[in-house]
């Protein structure tokens, strides 16, 4: 109270105190936005969600459990974990890198590095999978080589590896770039001042500055390549068993009519998807402030 | 090999350590995994000719895949736009019960894998699904036609508009739209006038985001389209489709036509936004 007295102290005249109706929509007009936003979103984000579940257990538990006995099932969800255990990674050593010369350093092109490293969000997945069919596919030009040297890429793990890598090139070093920049370098100049190596300055200023911001890059980019389809699905070659990741897998599955199964892989995946999305909304409300500007919350 | 120590000097100029390094493992990473094998595209199309190119792409069914994806794409980014606009102000500007959660899930369609999403929205809107049956009472099929490709992608795209616009809509000064209130302007003089123009161009990105992610998907919508060739056959169908007939040429010239309209289009919203941007 003794505060806006204060305040008021310094105005020529007496503050409005109802100001909020003429910068507020009438009460009708809020409850109907209010109901068509979250009409729009339960009919075409909860609803699937919850029917994922609800196929998945049409059958009864029995049938849901049943489906994660198959040696084929079991197979799939051991490759989409392989998979996703070599890019993500590698994804997040690229990030790291490209985030530090971006945000740390001045040079030509900054912009257009930016850019191409945005590159693979703008491509088909189905275009992401054709790219490397060109290159180790039978006619392919890098083949010969790589047939003799490394062994087969396209229709084995390796080309499903290199595909989900290209699909989930840009998350981590997207999320890492926005809060890096604003970050700057002040903090880094004086560990360097205090006589720190680089690197120490890496692992104990920068990277407790940014390891809630690298753990939502690392969540976002994992969450892609467990379910990475149309990449995978071009240069897997579908050999069951062997080269059928979970998604491909559920394909299948939902191809030969059984229908439980493909929903129970399916929902798999749909909780892996919720818990992202936890983990992800609990970053965003607890650690608001060291994630990039994009994702705080203004509440 | 030159004497390392001519290269000391230069650390009073660049106090930071570490950019030889990082710089070249960015660009030795982003070339071998995404320009060269991109660029093959490109060289494998040109391949072809102008004239292999052209007879590709104008042949009925590539013609017929292109426009149904670019098309059905645009009819859902447009959805999004308007939905996802309402659902940004509605986020930002009131309180409800449930908003934490609703605000959590917004971000699904980034989450949820393609293939278990199509999946299940083929179930919803198939014959007997949740919604289906419904709708076919008043007998509109939505599964297995270009309305099914419509909803995919809808779905698929939701976030990018809902994303972009928010955080501009909560930079907007509320002074402005008392101030317009106290000139006289009636509530949606305000929204329209004074509102509208700022979120305008997040508006214009989110909606270019949204619409390129569509064009290019398939994990969503294959499920849902029925895949008839000439009517429900998406773009990047048609490529898997000829990469198993072993047409490598024809699969590289769809994508490569898919590659360049996607870049055109982005091109022209991105010269758009900064004249939109220039005017206001």
């Amino acid at each position: 109270m003794n505060h806006a007295v204060k305040d008021a102290a310094f105005l020529p005249f007496e503050p409005l105190k109802q100001t909020n109706s003429v910068i507020n929509e009438p009460r009708l007009v809020r409850w109907l936005l209010i109901a068509a936003a979250l009409g729009f979103l339960s009919l075409f984000l909860l609803l699937p969600l919850l029917s994922v579940f609800v196929e998945a257990l049409r059958k009864g538990a029995g049938a849901y459990f049943a489906a994660f006995s198959d040696p084929e099932t079991l197979a799939s969800i051991k490759l989409t974990f392989i998979a996703a255990a070599i890019a993500v990674p590698l994804n997040l050593i690229f990030g790291l890198c490209a985030a530090w010369a971006i945000t740390k350093f001045e040079f030509r092109g900054k912009q257009l590095l930016i850019t191409m490293i945005d590159l693979p969000f703008s491509v088909s997945p189905v275009v992401a999978g054709l790219i490397f069919v060109l290159i180790f596919g039978a006619q392919g030009w890098a083949q010969p080589w790589f047939g003799d040297h490394l062994g087969k890429v396209l229709f084995a793990t390796p080309g499903i590896v290199l595909a989900t890598i290209f699909v989930t090139f840009p998350f981590i070093a997207r999320e890492l770039i926005p809060l890096m920049q604003e970050q700057g370098t002040e903090d880094e100049q004086a560990a360097l001042s205090l006589g720190a190596t680089g690197w120490q300055t890496f692992t104990r200023v920068t990277l407790p500055n940014i390891k809630w911001a690298l753990l939502y890059g690392v969540l976002l980019c994992n969450a892609r390549a467990t379910g990475e389809f149309g990449a995978v699905s071009v240069v897997s070659g579908h050999i069951r068993g062997l080269t059928n990741t979970m998604p491909l897998h559920i394909e299948i599955l939902y191809n030969e009519y059984q229908f439980v199964s493909a929903f129970a892989v399916a929902s798999l995946l749909a909780l892996l998807a919720m818990v992202t999305l936890a983990v992800k909304s609990l970053l965003e409300w607890r650690y608001a402030d060291q994630l990039a500007a994009t994702h705080r919350s203004g509440g | 090999m030159t004497p390392l120590a001519v290269t000391r000097p230069r650390r009073t100029r660049r106090t930071m350590p570490g950019l030889t390094p990082t710089l070249g493992f960015t660009l030795f990473y982003l070339g071998l995994i995404v320009l060269i094998p991109l660029a093959g595209v490109f060289f494998k199309a040109s391949g072809l000719g102008f004239a292999g190119l052209w007879k590709v792409i104008t042949s009925e069914r590539v013609l017929a895949a292109l426009s149904l994806s670019f098309g059905a794409a645009a009819i859902a980014a447009v959805l999004n736009a308007v939905f996802g606009s309402v659902v940004a102000w509605v986020f930002v500007r009131y309180e409800f019960p449930g908003k934490r959660l609703f605000d959590a899930f917004i971000d699904l369609p980034f989450a949820l894998p393609t293939a278990v999403a199509g999946i299940a929205l083929t179930a919803l809107y198939s014959e007997n699904g949740w919604i289906g049956s419904v709708l076919a009472h008043a007998g509109i099929k939505i599964a297995y036609t270009p309305l099914g490709i419509i909803v995919a992608m809808t779905f698929i795209g939701l976030p990018f508009v809902v994303r972009t616009v928010e955080p501009v809509l909560r930079e907007v000064e509320r002074d402005l739209e008392e101030a317009a209130a106290t000139l006289g302007a009636r509530r949606w003089q305000t929204v329209l006038r004074v509102i509208a123009p700022a979120v305008f161009p997040s508006l214009v990105t989110g909606f270019a985001l949204s619409f390129a992610r569509a064009v290019g998907e398939y994990g969503s919508v294959i499920f849902i389209a029925g895949n008839f060739p000439m009517v429900s056959e998406i773009a990047p169908l048609l490529i898997i489709i000829k990469l198993e007939e072993f047409d490598y040429k024809g699969a590289t010239a769809v994508a490569a036509t898919m590659l360049v309209l996607s870049f055109l289009l982005l091109l022209t919203i991105n010269l758009l936004q900064a004249w939109v941007r220039r005017r206001v």
